[in-house]
């Protein structure tokens, strides 16, 4: 029995850590809407600056003292990056602040490497709380009923902040309806920006209070940043309550899982989401999200389909990128293909994401699928590549038409979660069912038949294959199908209220995307001749949404240079540099910066306002527009 | 949309400039690969060390009278990016061969890659067996000692402990996996006695220590395998430490006696672990006095493991092309069977039968010294002694 409590109360001792994050992380979500991938970063920052501090500052005035000011110093460039960063872009379209805090996350994790080295750090201990207490035989760390206490105690200041507080009651308006507290007339600035430091200091806070019983180092923001994502979804966006419930909910099932499943923990937190969401759509203690008061964007530049000059010129461009194998060698020809493929997984995800409202944050599921769909009938089956080619990313059709049925009932970042959920579970069938999979090892040997094994053929294999689906997808986006699919994004209500099947519609969005990153993953298995677990990873699913974003997501063709100048340039700067990680995250901050509709949607402003400003004799460059319209 | 034109164009520019610089004709290329941005822990230590090893042949003359250079590519971890690399090194840089990587899945990515592509591979770090006996191939090599090799030799110290009831701890992916089947499988070989009481998979880099430890305890377990590193074990000790899971039980835990594992430990160091690891302060020979020498007049620094396994990979590699007096990788792959040549640890020896080396490993206790973890009553087993015999070799591995 004493085991069973002292389980319990180790549990309650992870779910205070889990807390403290996921508690800044909904706060912020609540208030600003930015989905701050950064918050993994401000934690280990929290946790290295408190490392620096606490070795310098003797006694336990200076380890807790320490541990404050490194919180506070953190909420210091907390405060900086939002001013700095964040303030430029809030009107950017919706997930736009997710690229500028991942550039952020980027280079913070090259960051800490050069500042503090590469080594492991571990800290001091807690003064005061260095042992353990005895309970019935079984040892209780006194740190951990320090975090067991701590807990609370933040959950309640935090209710009593948000509750009794001027700035509490704003906070609270603001997460139920920002466009109305602004309208009252609130400076919408300085309450982001505290909210924001608020954020970040409970994220640092919870880093710092790591340093007695974990290590501090460089990949600390990846361990913790999906699991409070987790939490906060599973909780309810932007309830306080709901984080904690949702955090003590989920240590506990891992603390007393293991005692049943020792590989449990993997994919506990993901399970929990998935069947929580399922049943409760909004979470724990969330409400429905409001209905969005303006269609989102794209009222300045409707989209059209491409003039027939500009049909010509994507024609050229595609004959010249064919032309490729004259006067390049092979890497250059390999990296073309992978290009290719990663053109077909963005425009993919660009169809749901940008054509359909619906982000996911988990497309790298069919991806992998289509690839897992290849390497089991090649190598099991033994069928020939074209076969494997026409039939694997059936899989990952049978996947995106499965999760997609759950998925499409949720919207905003619900949806988002659910599916990063989905592709999760996956991860983990694939990572864990070693005797089919290979496990983390993977699949090898699934080189291309001899007809396409050269580089130049599977070049142009990758480069027709890209064209073709680029081509369907956007015939798509112009079709009836497309204008309902793009109904249901702009007006949920409006378009019901014609007859639109909602759901069906983006079901169907959802199987055809799915379908297509499939494609995709199959020529990704047959390119490197091999499958692993990695290809339906996160890290996948985030360069996907980066590409999207990148390349601008309120145009039709941005996937496409996004992922050509994302690609191209992680990989050349992987090749060139150690700190390629540095480099890319600030080159994607200045492109936030700089391009604030992604680059293709800055090139679009840009010609617009150049045929604006033209005078009116040049009636050849603005009448397509009206015609297209 | 013209734009499409322009950033097309300029990503192949792009591409363009990174083939552009190409060696002289008369040097000899390695390439090299490895987890430098995921990894840095191990991989810096381990860049020093191969590092030394070009300054060191250069200043000797270079292979067969050709300067030696290392291109050296990150694989930040992927596999993908592994393969993306290595095809860089083969196709625009011309390499000789490949050599490095650190986590097994990379080594296994370019180890099929070495094959399709008919390329010699020489193996740093990863640790799967896999790599020579069930998915090895002829193009593949490698030097440190393997999964199967440092449990044989946990084995030996363990099976001579009166413990009976043991618990295993161990990273939830293929590493952890294996390393547990195959200390399973030699120790109850050894010992028929022994009962498995519990077995715990914290998901690598996230161990959720307290309800680890907890549960492994509750299983009440005389004695406990430990195969987590890095950070996880971090967690382990400090919980396992606080909550007495240590006390009057036996651990043995693989690498935990590696400078890279040991010395962040600092002085929560749990004594009396029986490891697998390298005490660099204590070795007395005069292969290892030179080479400490020289890495510490060169970096000011005490080495790592990982300082040992770059040297002696450029060294081997270096060894290899020397014999084969040619790049072509058939010759290579003649020349490295069988080759013997001098490392650090003493001669080693690239094995015909399944390409592995017989690098071996330090075995030896843990201590606290002056608040700092060290290895005591260490002794150096040779790879040769802890390999499978011939007979069972060839049935693991495939015929080339």
């Amino acid at each position: 029995m004493a085991f069973y409590v002292v389980q319990f109360l180790t549990g309650l001792a992870s779910a205070a850590s889990l807390f403290l994050v996921a508690s800044g992380l909904s706060i912020i979500f609540g208030v600003t809407r930015i989905v701050n991938f950064a918050h993994g970063a401000f934690y280990m920052i929290g946790a290295y600056i408190a490392f620096t501090l606490t070795e310098r500052l003797s006694g336990a005035f200076g380890f807790w003292g320490s541990i404050v000011l490194a919180a506070l110093a953190v909420a210091l460039i907390g405060v900086i990056v939002e001013m700095v960063l964040l303030r430029r872009i809030y009107h950017a379209p919706e997930l736009f602040q997710l690229l500028a805090t991942f550039g952020l996350t980027l280079m913070v994790e090259d960051l800490v490497v050069l500042i503090w080295g590469p080594d492991d750090l571990v800290g001091r201990r807690a003064p005061g709380f260095k042992g353990a207490i005895d309970f019935f035989g079984q040892n209780i760390p006194s740190y951990d009923l320090f975090l067991i206490v701590l807990g609370p105690v933040v959950l309640g200041i935090l209710w009593l902040l948000f509750q009794r507080t001027r700035w509490g009651v704003l906070v609270r308006a603001a997460t139920q309806d920002r466009d109305m507290v602004a309208a009252l007339g609130v400076n919408q600035k300085w309450l982001f920006t505290s909210v924001f430091a608020v954020g970040v200091f409970l994220a640092a806070l919870g880093g710092a209070l790591q340093i007695p019983r974990d290590a501090v180092h460089h990949a600390m923001d990846l361990r913790i940043i999906v699991e409070v994502f987790v939490v906060v979804v599973i909780g309810g966006l932007g309830s306080i309550v709901g984080a904690f419930v949702a955090a003590v909910l989920v240590s506990e099932l891992n603390a007393f899982g293991i005692l049943i499943f020792p590989k449990i923990s993997i994919i506990l937190v993901f399970l929990v989401m998935a069947v929580v969401l399922i049943v409760r759509p909004w979470g724990l203690f969330g409400k429905p999200e409001a209905a969005a008061r303006k269609t989102p964007g794209l009222t300045v530049n409707p989209w059209r389909p491409l003039t027939s000059n500009e049909r010509l010129a994507s024609l050229a461009a595609l004959v010249i990128a064919a032309t490729l194998p004259l006067f390049a060698g092979n890497y250059a020809l390999t990296v073309g293909s992978e290009i290719a493929i990663f053109v077909i997984f963005a425009v993919s995800l660009h169809f749901l994401m940008s054509v359909g409202g619906l982000a996911s944050f988990g497309h790298a599921a069919y991806f992998g699928l289509g690839a897992y769909g290849i390497a089991f009938l090649a190598k099991m089956a033994g069928l020939p590549m074209i076969v494997c080619l026409l039939l694997g990313p059936l899989l990952g059709c049978l996947g995106a038409a499965v999760f997609g049925f759950f998925a499409v009932q949720l919207s905003g970042v619900y949806f988002a979660m659910l599916t990063l959920a989905f592709a999760q579970i996956v991860w983990s069938i694939a990572f864990q069912w070693v005797n089919v999979t290979g496990g983390d090892n993977g699949i090898l040997g699934l080189w291309p038949s001899s007809w396409a094994a050269s580089p130049s053929h599977f070049y142009w294999l990758a480069l027709g294959v890209a064209a073709l689906v680029t081509i369907a997808l956007r015939a798509m986006v112009f079709s009836p199908f497309g204008y309902a699919l793009r109904a249901t994004r702009d007006s949920l209500l409006r378009s019901e209220a014609i007859g639109i099947d909602a759901k069906r519609i983006q079901w169907t969005a959802f199987v055809i995307a799915g379908t297509t990153a499939g494609i995709g993953g199959a020529l990704f298995a047959y390119l490197k001749g091999s499958v692993f677990p990695d290809n339906l990873g996160i890290s996948l699913s985030v360069d996907a949404l980066v590409m999207v974003l990148l390349g601008g997501v309120e145009t039709v063709s941005g996937a496409v240079i996004g992922a050509i100048v994302y690609k191209a340039l992680n990989i050349w700067l992987v090749s060139q540099t150690d700190l390629s990680k540095l480099v890319l995250g600030g080159f994607i901050m200045l492109i936030v910066v700089v391009f604030p509709k992604g680059i293709v949607g800055m090139l679009e402003m840009l010609a617009q306002r150049r045929r604006k400003s033209s005078p009116p004799g040049s009636p050849l460059l603005a009448k397509p527009i009206e015609s297209a319209e | 949309m013209r734009a499409r034109n322009t950033i097309v164009g300029a990503a192949f520019a792009l591409l363009a400039g990174g083939m552009a610089h190409s060696a002289l004709a008369q040097d000899i290329k390695i390439g090299e690969i490895n987890s430098y941005s995921l990894l840095p822990a191990f991989t810096e230590p381990y860049r020093k060390g191969w590092q030394l090893a070009v300054e060191e042949i250069n200043a000797a003359g270079g292979i067969n009278g050709k300067k030696l250079v290392v291109v050296s590519k990150d694989d930040g971890g992927k596999p993908a990016d592994a393969q993306t690399a290595a095809n860089e090194l083969v196709s625009s840089e011309g390499v000789a061969m490949l050599a490095g990587t650190f986590l097994s899945n990379i080594g296994l990515a370019v180890s099929d890659f070495a094959n399709q592509k008919k390329v010699f591979f020489l193996a740093a770090e990863p640790l799967t067996d896999a790599i020579t006996w069930s998915k090895g191939n002829k193009y593949t090599f490698r030097l440190r000692p393997s999964n199967y090799m440092q449990a044989a030799m946990l084995v030996e110290a363990a099976s001579k402990l009166p413990a009976k009831r043991w618990a295993t701890i161990a990273p939830n992916y293929e590493y952890g996996q294996s390393a547990v089947a195959v200390f399973k499988k030699l120790m109850s070989e050894k010992r028929p006695d022994i009962q498995w009481v519990d077995e715990q998979w914290p998901p690598q880099g996230k161990i959720d220590a307290g309800p680890v430890v907890q549960a492994v305890a509750a299983a009440n377990p005389e004695a406990i395998l430990n195969v987590t590193f890095g950070a996880d074990l971090v967690k382990l000790v400090r919980e396992g430490n606080t909550r007495g899971l240590f006390k009057g039980r036996e651990v043995v835990s693989f690498l935990t006696g590696e400078p890279e594992y040991l010395d962040p430990l600092k002085d929560e160091t749990p004594e009396g672990w029986i490891v697998t690891g390298y005490p660099w302060y204590s070795i007395k020979t005069p292969e290892h006095d030179a080479f400490l020498k020289a890495y510490q007049a060169k970096y000011n620094d005490y080495p790592r493991l990982g300082s040992i396994v770059g040297y002696q990979t450029i060294k081997s590699a270096a060894a290899i092309l020397a014999k084969a007096g040619s790049t072509d990788p058939e010759k290579l792959i003649v020349a490295a069977e069988g080759l013997s040549m001098p490392s650090p640890f003493g001669e080693i020896t690239f094995r015909k039968i399944d390409h592995q080396s017989t690098l071996g490993a330090f075995v030896g206790k843990t201590a606290l010294k002056d608040g700092k973890g060290v290895m005591v009553d260490s002794s150096y087993k040779k790879g040769a002694d802890y390999l499978p015999s011939d007979a069972e070799v060839e049935k693991l591995r495939p015929k080339d």
